[in-house]
C-alpha cells in the first residue's frame, strides 16, 4: 500500500481544518525531566479534570475530532528542563512553568475554558524581576533560534498527523518525485550543513561519495547512539520528533540510492527507541514507508537496532560491526563506509541531528538555511547545557554564537556555590564531552564554531556544553573523562589500551598526592602520544580533557603535586574534615546529617569524626553554623 | 553461586523470533536478558549450540557489551547517574555512601545478601535536575545524600 503526494496534501488539509477548528491547544512537556517531575500526573490530571468539566478533547489528532473543544499534547522535551513540568496554552502562547497537578483545574477554569493567565504559574526572569507570559519573553527562548526543535516541543510526539499537520513528509515526497539523486546531493551540499556527530564533514558530499557508488544494494544508518555523557540532543530528537528522523532517512536514502535503513539506538534509550518503532509502523501503515513510495516504483525500508552498552559503538566502524552482530571494535578507514559498509555494501551513517535538520532544509531552501550562522559553519546546533548554570536544558542557537552570549544569555549565568547567579565564579567550560576541551574566562567570548574551538584545543563534539563554577576541581574533572574513556577503550589497538590506563593512574597519582613534577611532563607526553598513534578517535581525542586543563589550570595541577593539596577541597586523599574541639558546641547537626554515621558525640558535648569511616563528602563542613569543621 | 534453572522453552522462542540468526545475535542476547534480568551460563550454551555458533563468539559478544550483565542482579536495583552533568552536582558523594553503605567495592556491585545492586550509569537525559538516580525504575532528580539515604531507609523498612 501506498499513499500518493495529492493524498498526502489532502490529508494535510483536512488536519490543517480540524485542528484550526479547536478553540485552545494544551502541549505537555513529556520529556524525562518534566515526566519525572510530575508532568505524567499533570497530563492525567488533566484528562480528568477535562472530562469533569465536560470539555471535548482530543489527545490523538484525526479528521473525525473536527469542532471538539481542545487539543491536548505530550510534546518531546522543550529544553527548559530546570523549570519542569511545562505548560504550554495555545493560542494564548502561555507558557506555564514548575506545573504541579494540583495547578490544574485553575489552568482548565482560567485559561482554558476563558482567556485568562494564572500570574503565579509564570516564569520569573531572576535579572529583570519581571513575570514572562510566554517563550518570547523567557530570555532562554528569545535568544535562541530554534530551527529544529521547534516541531519537538510543540507537536504530539506519537502523533504521525501532527508531523503532517507541520507539513511532515512532503519534501521526501519533492526529493522522491521531482529531484534526482544528484539535485539532492547538491542542493544539501550548497545548504552547508555539516555532520552533527562530531566530525562535522560535509552532508551533501559525504551522500555524493555513497551516490556515485555503482553498487545496488545500499544502506543508510542514523546513528542514535549518543555516547557523550551529559547530552541529550539526539535521544530528545528521536522522543520528541521521530518522523523527523525518518524523513531524513527517507531523503538521504533518494540521494544515495537505498532501499534499507537501521536506526541504531543505545539501549539507555527505551523510550526512543520505542517512539522510533511507533513511528515506523504509523509511517508504513500511512504508506510513506515500505514499497513503491509515493507511487515511484522505489522502496525504503527501516528497522531499528537497540545498541548494548558501548561508546565506541557510535564510531561508525564499530557501530556497522554490531550492526552485524560483532564485537563492536572500529576498522581502520579506507575504506570508508560510502564504499564498503554495513555488509560491505556502500552506506552512510548520519547523525540523528544531521538527518532530522535535512527536511527542515529542504522546506527553507538551501540558500536561505546557508545564511544562517558563519560562513564555514552553517545553520545551527543544538547543545545540552548543564552543570552550574541557572537554566539547564537543552538549546540550539546559530554557529557564531559566543559562549558568553549562551551561558549568561541564555543558560541565565552561572550559579556560584551558595547557589546564586554570579558570572565571577564562572571556572571552565567543557565542550564536546570526553573527546573534547575545557574553555577558560579567556574565551568567553568566542563564538562557537567547529574551527574556532579547533584552535582553542576543544571541538563541537557532540554538543554537551557542561558549566562548571570555581567548586570544581579541574584535576578530578580530567580524571572523569579519562577513567570513562579507558572503560569504554575497546582494547583494540595498544597506544589506546595502555595509553589511556597509564595516564588514567598518573592522574590517580595526581589526585592521591603521590606525583612529582616529572609526572605532569611524562602524563603531557603521553598525552600527545596517544593522539597521534591511536586507531580510531576515541584513542585520538581521549587525551584532550587532561591536555586543555593541564593548559589553562597549570596552577591547579602544580598545587596538587608540590603543594600535595587540592585548592577546592575535592580530592579526597589530599583532605581531611576534622572538628574543632574548642568550637564545636554540640549541636548535633553534623552527625544527623552525615550520611555514613562517621560522626559521633553526645548532645553539647564536642562531637568526632571515625577517619575509617569518612567518605569526605564535606556535608559537615557545609552544614555546621560554628565553623568547627575544618578542611585540611 | 547457585544457577537457577534456566527454561530453554523461553530461549527457543526468542531464536525464533530472531529467526535463528546469528547476525541478530545482539538483540536476542537483550531479549534473554529481558526475560531472566541476566544471562544465565546455560542460556549462552543454548543460543550458540542452536546458531551453530563457537560459545567463545556469544560469550564474546556478551562480555563486551556493558549492558550485558552474567551475574543475577539484587532484588532492587539503584542506578545513580555519573554522566557529566551529575558528576559535576557531585553524584560521586552519593555513589561512595551508597557503597559504603551496602558494603560494596568496585566491581562488587549486588550486596552479599542479594538486596540491593548499585550502579552506575552516564547520563539519563534528565540532566536539568542533576544529580539523578533511578531506583526500580522510577527517576529520581534532584538528589542530596540526605533524599538518598531517606530513600534507602524506606527501602529498607
Ligand atoms: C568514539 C566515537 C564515538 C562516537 N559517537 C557518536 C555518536 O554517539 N553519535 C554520532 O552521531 N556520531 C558519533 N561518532 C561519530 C561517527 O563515527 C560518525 O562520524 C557520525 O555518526 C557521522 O554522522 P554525521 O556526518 O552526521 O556527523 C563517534 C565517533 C567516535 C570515534
Ligand atoms: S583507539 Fe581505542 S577505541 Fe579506538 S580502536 Fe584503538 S583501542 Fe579501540
Ligand atoms: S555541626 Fe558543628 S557545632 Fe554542631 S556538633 Fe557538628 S561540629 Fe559541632
Ligand atoms: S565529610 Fe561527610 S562522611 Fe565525612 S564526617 Fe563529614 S559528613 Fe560524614
Ligand atoms: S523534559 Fe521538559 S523541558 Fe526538558
Ligand atoms: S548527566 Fe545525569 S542525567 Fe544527564
Amino acid at each position: 500500500m501506498c499513499i500518493n503526494r495529492e493524498e498526502l496534501v489532502k490529508l494535510k488539509q483536512e488536519m490543517d481544518e480540524t485542528f484550526s477548528s479547536f478553540k485552545k491547544r494544551v502541549v505537555l512537556c513529556g520529556g524525562t525531566g518534566c515526566m519525572s517531575n510530575g508532568g505524567d500526573k499533570v497530563y492525567d490530571e488533566f484528562l480528568k479534570v477535562l472530562a469533569e468539566e465536560g470539555l471535548d478533547v482530543t489527545v490523538d489528532l484525526k479528521k473525525e475530532d473536527k469542532g471538539k473543544d481542545l487539543s491536548i499534547a505530550k510534546s518531546g522535551c522543550q529544553g527548559f528542563c530546570q523549570m519542569g513540568s511545562l505548560v504550554t496554552v495555545l493560542p494564548d502562547e502561555i507558557l506555564y512553568t514548575k506545573v504541579q497537578a494540583a495547578d490544574v483545574k485553575e489552568i482548565v477554569k482560567e485559561s482554558i475554558k476563558s482567556d485568562g493567565v494564572i500570574d503565579r504559574l509564570l516564569y520569573l526572569d531572576p535579572r529583570s524581576e519581571k513575570k514572562c507570559k510566554g517563550v518570547k519573553e523567557i530570555p532562554f527562548y528569545a535568544k535562541q533560534h530554534r530551527l529544529l526543535l521547534k516541531t519537538c516541543g510543540r507537536i504530539a510526539a506519537e502523533s504521525l498527523n501532527e508531523y503532517i499537520l507541520n507539513g511532515g513528509y512532503l519534501m521526501a515526497a519533492k526529493a522522491v518525485l521531482e529531484m534526482t539523486d544528484e539535485e539532492i546531493c547538491r542542493d544539501i551540499t550548497e545548504s552547508g550543513i555539516r555532520g552533527r556527530g562530531g566530525g562535522g564533514f560535509s552532508t551533501g558530499l559525504k551522500w555524493d561519495l555513497a551516490r556515485k557508488e555503482p553498487r545496488v544494494k545500499k544502506y543508510i544508518i542514523c546513528n542514535g547512539d549518543e555516547g557523550d555523557p551529559g547530552a541529550f540532543m539526539d535521544r530528545s530528537v528521536m522522543e520528541g520528533n521521530p518522523h523527523g528522523v525518518l524523513e531524513g532517512m527517507m531523503i538521504a536514502a533518494q540521494a544515495i540510492g537505498a532501499d534499507e535503513g537501521c536506526v541504531y539506538v543505545r539501549t539507555e534509550y527505551p523510550l526512543a527507541v520505542e517512539r522510533m518503532n511507533k513511528a515506523i509502523v504509523q509511517a508504513e501503515e500511512l504508506g510513506v514507508l515500505g514499497n513503491n513510495i509515493f507511487g515511484s516504483g522505489k522502496n525504503f525500508k527501516v528497522w531499528v537496532m537497540e545498541g548494548a552498552g558501548a561508546f565506541v559503538c557510535g564510531e561508525e566502524t564499530a557501530l556497522m560491526a554490531s550492526v552485524e552482530g560483532k564485537r563492536g571494535m572500529p576498522m581502520p578507514k579506507p575504506p570508508f563506509p560510502a564504499e564498503h559498509g554495513l555488509f560491505g555494501s556502500p552506506t552512510v551513517i548520519n547523525n540523528v541531528e544531521t538527518l532530522a535538520t535535512i527536511p527542515v532544509i529542504m522546506a527553507m531552501g538551501s540558500s536561505e538555511y546557508n545564511k544562517i550562522g558563519t560562513k564555514n559553519a552553517a545553520g545551527t546546533k543544538t547543545f545540552a547545557i548543564t552543570g552550574h548554570v541557572a537554566n539547564t536544558g537543552l538549546i540550539e542557537v546559530p554557529f557564531g554564537t559566543t559562549i558568553s552570549e549562551i551561558i549568561s544569555d541564555i543558560a541565565g549565568g552561572v550559579i556560584d556555590k551558595d547557589g546564586k547567579i554570579n558570572n565571577d565564579a564562572f571556572k571552565a567550560v567543557q565542550i564536546g564531552g570526553p573527546s573534547g576541551g575545557c574553555l577558560t574566562k579567556s574565551e568567553w567570548d568566542l563564538p562557537v564554531d567547529f574551527d574556532s574551538l579547533k584552535s582553542v584545543g576543544a571541538m563541537v563534539g557532540s554538543g554537551g556544553l557542561v558549566v562548571m563554577n570555581d567548586t570544581t576541581c579541574m584535576v578530578s574533572i580530567a580524571d572523569f573523562f579519562m577513567k570513562f574513556t579507558q572503560d569504554e577503550s575497546c582494547g583494540k589497538c595498544t597506544p589506546c589500551r595502555e595509553g589511556t590506563k597509564q595516564m588514567k593512574s598518573m592522574l590517580e597519582d595526581i589526585r592521591e598526592g603521590n606525583a612529582t613534577p616529572e609526572t605532569l611532563e611524562t602524563l603531557k607526553d603521553l598525552g600527545k602520544n596517544v593522539q597521534l598513534a591511536s586507531l580510531c578517535a576515541l584513542g585520538k581525542t581521549a587525551p584532550n580533557p587532561v591536555l586543555s586543563t593541564m593548559k589553562n589550570f597549570k596552577e591547579e595541577y602544580d598545587a596538587h603535586v608540590n603543594l600535595q593539596t587540592c585548592p577546592v577541597g575535592e580530592c579526597e586523599d589530599l583532605i581531611e574534615y576534622d572538628i574543632l574541639g574548642e568550637t564545636c558546641i554540640g549541636c548535633t547537626v553534623c552527625a544527623r546529617k552525615c550520611p555514613v554515621d562517621a560522626i559521633s558525640g553526645e548532645v553539647k558535648k564536642i562531637h568526632e569524626i571515625d577517619q575509617d569511616k569518612c567518605i569526605k563528602c564535606g556535608v559537615c563542613f557545609d552544614v555546621c553554623k560554628f565553623d568547627a569543621v575544618k578542611r585540611g | 553461586m547457585s544457577e537457577s534453572v534456566v527454561d530453554f522453552d523461553v530461549i527457543a522462542k526468542i531464536l525464533q523470533k530472531h529467526k535463528n540468526d546469528p547476525s541478530k545475535i545482539i538483540p536476542i542476547l537483550q531479549d534473554v536478558q529481558k526475560e531472566f534480568r541476566y544471562l544465565p551460563k546455560d542460556a549462552l550454551l543454548y543460543i550458540a549450540t542452536t546458531l551453530n555458533i563457537p560459545p567463545s563468539k556469544v560469550y564474546g559478544v556478551a562480555t563486551f557489551f556493558s549492558h550485558f550483565t552474567l551475574e543475577p542482579k539484587g532484588k532492587n536495583i539503584i542506578k545513580i547517574c555519573d554522566g557529566t552533568a551529575c558528576h559535576v552536582k557531585k553524584s560521586g558523594d552519593i555513589i561512595k555512601a551508597l557503597k559504603k553503605r551496602f558494603l560494596l567495592k568496585d566491581k562488587k556491585v549486588t550486596s552479599d545478601d542479594g538486596f540491593i545492586t548499585v550502579e552506575t550509569v552516564s547520563c539519563l537525559g534528565a540532566c536539568g535536575l542533576a544529580p539523578v538516580i533511578v531506583l526500580n525504575d522510577e527517576v529520581h532528580g534532584d538528589m542530596t545524600l540526605d533524599k538518598v539515604m531517606k530513600l534507602m531507609d524506606d527501602l529498607e523498612a
